[in-house]
């Protein structure tokens, strides 16, 4: 079993299609949203969790490529600009998965994209403005 | 015995002289204890870097051709004080950019402000001056729009009213059914965060919690420039309660002070912007403290564990100047990531960074073994408790009909 964690665009045509359970019921996986959106030029944006087969997700994501989504890796998503970030730790206690925590010896914040849900709560409250999300 | 300043000064010039942070002198002066700590050791450098939201910076700008007196400026579109002579300015850290939305949709984000036309200062960005004036006979230009490089300016220093307070609130939210947002950062609701912000065992006045080494004069690290404390900070209040070893359990020393801005890193000058409340300027500050006695070398061996900090509610008392604080924490708690706040177990979040009030303290303690920082004796010592100016709330006398007193 492996776990995958991806960004979905999908064009506005798309947005009334099954495609994600279409997608599931295919290649046998279970899934978890992790947030849903549609943006303002009408287009929906889903950061999903794909759970199965590597084999399965990877012909799913290919799958729904095919339908017209555009699939993104999600850890190219949020990011940290290092050099602006002074591991002051605000950010510690609003990341809601632990994916910024600080070392309890070097006191350095560190940022693990794995972890990370992109929930985007850290952006504005990061004080030197250091996170980033791009979708 | 003792040692006086021009010993230590003779001993960083000749390049003899002991010097360690005061993270290292933690576990000096438990080992050796404060005799001998106070016999090997000579200085001792201290570190903090957090948002100091008392800063600004002085900027001459030169006369134009024709000469303009300045009335109203602004700095990227953040305005700056004019009300001088005629092109001198003052452009304060906290002042957000003219148009912003502040807290109209809240929280606002407040992404610019007068801390980032600092730093973009510092950083050799050129800013946008706009200016205008009503116009003089001797003053006849009346509009400035131009492009502004910290390099073209004639004098450019910063002087905060208030830097390095000597110790903090812990924030935490109680009575709010949201989280709250603060100057203090995102305080969660339901004893959900505890915010603390200081460097601990780090901070410049924790290492003297009598102002025997720091006042007027003494020679300072600031900004990542070498510059000085001008008088002490404004809420100023040392009489405080304190533990056993002297430090305050809570806000008590400040400093007032100046270095040229021309000589500062933006690696120690940096707008930040605290969502929901404003813009601030986290600034990085140390102290070379020269361990005269035996004493001295007792309080800069000062650790985390013996620095409480009391706990503030932010989202009804501290606002309305109400209730007591739910008890005080060590900073060795706080730093552990969780403490106990009446019976809840309350994660902790800081908003001062100690890996660079660490890189600070070794860059300082650098500078000294290289002879390039030599100590100076204060020409007048900053108030004590027994003499402190007082610290009074807002004597509110609202006007309602004509005239005061």
């Amino acid at each position: 079993m492996a776990e995958s964690r991806i960004v979905l665009h999908f064009p506005k045509k798309l947005l009334d299609q099954p495609v994600i359970s279409t997608a599931v019921e295919r290649y046998k996986l279970s899934f978890n949203i992790l947030r849903a959106d549609i943006t303002q030029d009408q287009e929906g944006l889903m950061v999903l969790g794909l759970e199965g087969e590597p084999k399965s997700i990877d012909d799913a994501v290919e799958w729904m490529r095919e339908q017209g989504v555009r699939v993104q890796p999600l850890e190219k998503d949020v990011t940290r600009d290092d050099e602006r970030c002074t591991d002051c730790g605000a950010c510690i206690v609003v990341c809601p998965t632990n994916a910024l925590a600080m070392d309890a010896q070097s006191r350095e914040v560190s940022f693990s994209a794995d972890k990370c849900v992109a929930c985007g709560i850290c952006v504005p409250v990061c004080p030197p403005r250091a996170m980033s999300i791009h979708f | 015995m003792s040692k006086t300043y021009e010993e230590i000064n003779a001993k960083i010039r000749s390049g003899d002289v002991v010097v360690v942070t005061a993270e290292e002198m933690v576990d000096i002066v438990a080992d050796l204890g404060p005799k001998e700590a106070a016999a090997k050791i000579d200085v001792v450098t201290t570190g903090t870097f957090g948002p100091m939201c008392s800063s600004g910076a002085f900027l001459n700008i030169g006369h134009s051709t024709p000469r303009m007196k300045i009335g109203k400026a602004w700095l990227n579109d953040v305005p700056a004080y004019a009300g001088l002579a005629a092109v001198d300015l003052y452009i304060g850290a906290t002042e957000p950019t003219e148009d912003d939305p502040l807290n109209r949709e809240h929280p606002g984000e407040f992404k610019y402000g007068g801390a980032h036309v600092i730093e973009d200062l510092v950083a050799g960005k050129d800013v946008r001056l706009r200016a205008d004036a009503y116009g003089t006979d001797c003053y006849p230009r009346k509009e400035l729009d131009s492009w502004l490089n910290i390099r073209d300016l004639n004098e450019a220093y910063m002087l905060n009213p208030r830097n390095a307070y000597q110790n903090y609130n812990v924030a935490v939210n109680k009575f709010a059914d949201r989280d709250i947002y603060t100057y203090m950062g995102v305080v969660k609701k339901g004893l959900g965060s505890a915010n603390y912000c200081s460097a601990g065992q780090l901070s410049p006045l924790l290492n003297d919690p009598y102002y025997r080494t720091i006042g007027i004069g003494s020679r300072i690290f600031l900004g990542g420039a070498q510059g000085f404390v001008y008088w002490q900070g404004t809420q100023h209040e040392p009489t405080g309660a304190r533990t056993e070893g002297g430090v305050p359990k809570g806000g008590a020393g400040t400093l007032g002070t100046v270095a040229d801005l021309k000589q500062m890193d933006p690696r120690y000058v940096v707008g930040v912007s605290f969502l929901g409340y404003g813009v601030s300027l986290a600034l990085g500050l140390g102290t070379a403290i020269p361990v005269l006695d035996e004493e001295i070398a007792a309080c800069t061996g000062v650790s985390d564990a013996d620095i409480v900090a009391p706990i503030i509610d932010y989202s009804h008392n501290y606002g309305l100047n109400e209730g007591k604080p739910f008890g005080h924490v060590s900073y060795a708690d706080l730093k552990s990531g969780e403490i106990e706040v009446e019976g809840q177990k309350v994660p902790t979040t800081p908003l001062s960074s100690y890996v660079r009030a660490r890189e600070i303290a070794g860059e300082l303690k650098d500078w000294v073994q290289a002879g390039k920082f030599q100590l100076v004796e204060p020409i007048q010592s900053l108030p004590g408790p027994d003499n402190s100016p007082g610290f009074k709330l807002f004597n509110n006398r609202p006007v309602e009909e004509e005239g005061g007193e």
